[in-house]
């Protein structure tokens, strides 16, 4: 089981982005839960200055922008 | 050679190559409808039955006429942007700017704010990932304004509309006015102005991510996402803006113009930024107004003024602020950056 968090405010790419993760994890046939997290304070503890960001089992991998696709699925078999 | 081919070879995969081979077909396509934009609205003009110069006409024609050539420029801009902005980003931008001394850190941040892909649903991560890295706060209001202010969509737009002399004295002034409002701002001592919990927050985390290395084709598809993105948002804008400027260019009198608007009327800026703060739109809305404004005779110092503070101050972004900026400190910021405005417009009427 990993847990996922897709950090952003509640854009419309914060929201995409937590589809393509759990899209992604279907593919694989991984275990996720995907957390959204839009609370501005938490976000900036977490690191991300650019959203919608992404941390996998709780280590930054991605921010600013959608992610690849490809990229998103090596983030969360790795 | 060939030991260059052979490590060039497994970079490219085919579809590499149709992505170049598109994106050039999209640049010679857009090259020809460019091109074909005054035939195409004077024949739709023509076409409808109204005489071509009534006032009715007059607004059909410049409507017609800036429709497409305003779509077709923000998609070009928003490409490019997207492609070159490819190469910054806020982490980067705030490691750059981290490590300069505080002087050379205002015109250097209002450089970045430029180059910095940024939306302003995220300045407040921003904000905190600045203020708590130790970047001065007068600093990062530097990179806060510049973003919105001198950016790519309003500058390109201004210099297809209305030309490439405005479009420099833009860039100029809405650079100093971002490096010195900043600078005004960070000698006044308002860090006790912040939100508490932000005042808290010192040297803060800082995210360790990998950086993620990008192909060329990686950075075309930015910018076609952004395209897809930014023109799929704002194309409403545009439309509005563009009807209001058709309106102005068909039906307003340029004595009227002149009196409202004119260099001689001193009011007539303070008036321009009072009613532009509140008005939410972006630069690609503004600028069609901006260029029936210009064309009846409105004075250069009052339509700076007026652009100037519709594209730079908004209320949405002073509502997303006000989590990290107490109301006080969002007063100041607006009133520091109003009165950089006023100083342009007034200096841009009395000069010309």
């Amino acid at each position: 089981m990993k847990s996922v968090k897709v950090y952003g405010p509640g854009c419309k790419r914060c929201e995409t982005t937590e589809a393509m993760v759990k899209d992604a994890a279907a593919r694989l046939g991984i275990d996720v839960v995907v957390e959204k997290v839009t609370d501005p304070k938490s976000i900036a503890m977490a690191g991300v200055m650019s959203t919608p960001g992404i941390s996998v089992d709780g280590k930054l991998v991605h921010a600013g922008g959608l992610p690849d696709a490809v990229r998103l699925e090596g983030w969360l078999s790795a | 050679m060939t030991i260059e081919a052979q490590d060039a070879a497994p970079r490219h995969n085919p579809s590499d190559w149709l992505w170049y081979a598109g994106i050039s077909a999209a640049a010679v396509v857009w090259w020809l409808v460019y091109s074909q934009l005054i035939p195409f609205s004077e024949s739709v003009t023509s076409l409808l039955p109204v005489a071509r110069d009534s006032h009715t006409g007059e607004a059909i024609a410049f409507f017609v006429y800036d429709v497409p050539k305003v779509l077709l420029l923000l998609t070009g801009i928003v490409f490019v942007t997207g492609v070159l902005r490819s190469w910054f980003s806020p982490e980067k931008t705030r490691a750059i700017l981290a490590g300069k001394r505080e002087i050379l850190g205002y015109p250097l941040a209002a450089a970045l704010g430029v180059l910095t892909p940024f939306c302003s649903c995220s300045s407040v991560p921003l904000f905190i990932g600045f203020v708590s890295a130790g970047i001065p706060l007068g600093v990062t209001f530097s990179f806060l304004i510049a973003g919105p202010m001198v950016g790519p969509v309003g500058l390109g737009l201004l210099y297809g509309l209305v030309g490439w002399q405005i479009a420099t004295i833009y860039l100029v002034f809405g650079f100093t006015i971002s490096t010195v409002a900043g600078l005004v701002l960070g000698r006044l001592g308002l860090e006790r102005y912040l939100q508490d919990w932000v005042r808290e927050l010192n040297a803060g985390p800082v995210g360790d991510m990998p950086e993620e290395r990008l192909t060329l084709v990686g950075r075309l598809k930015i910018g076609v996402e952004q395209v897809r993105e930014i023109v799929g948002k704002v194309w409403i804008w545009v439309l509005v803006g563009i009807g209001i400027g058709a309106a102005i260019h068909g039906y307003v009198p340029e004595t009227v113009m002149l009196r409202i608007m004119g260099g001689e009327a001193w009011w007539s800026v303070p008036a321009a930024v009072v009613v532009g703060v509140p008005m939410y739109t972006n630069a690609a809305g503004v600028i069609p107004i901006v260029e029936a404004l210009l064309g009846k005779g409105a004075a250069l110092g009052t339509t700076l003024a007026f652009m100037m503070s519709v594209i730079a101050l908004s209320l949405p972004e002073m509502i997303i602020l006000k989590q990290v900026l107490t109301l006080r400190l969002i007063a100041i910021f607006i009133a520091v950056v109003s009165l950089g405005i006023l100083a342009t417009g007034f200096l841009f009427n009395a000069l010309l």
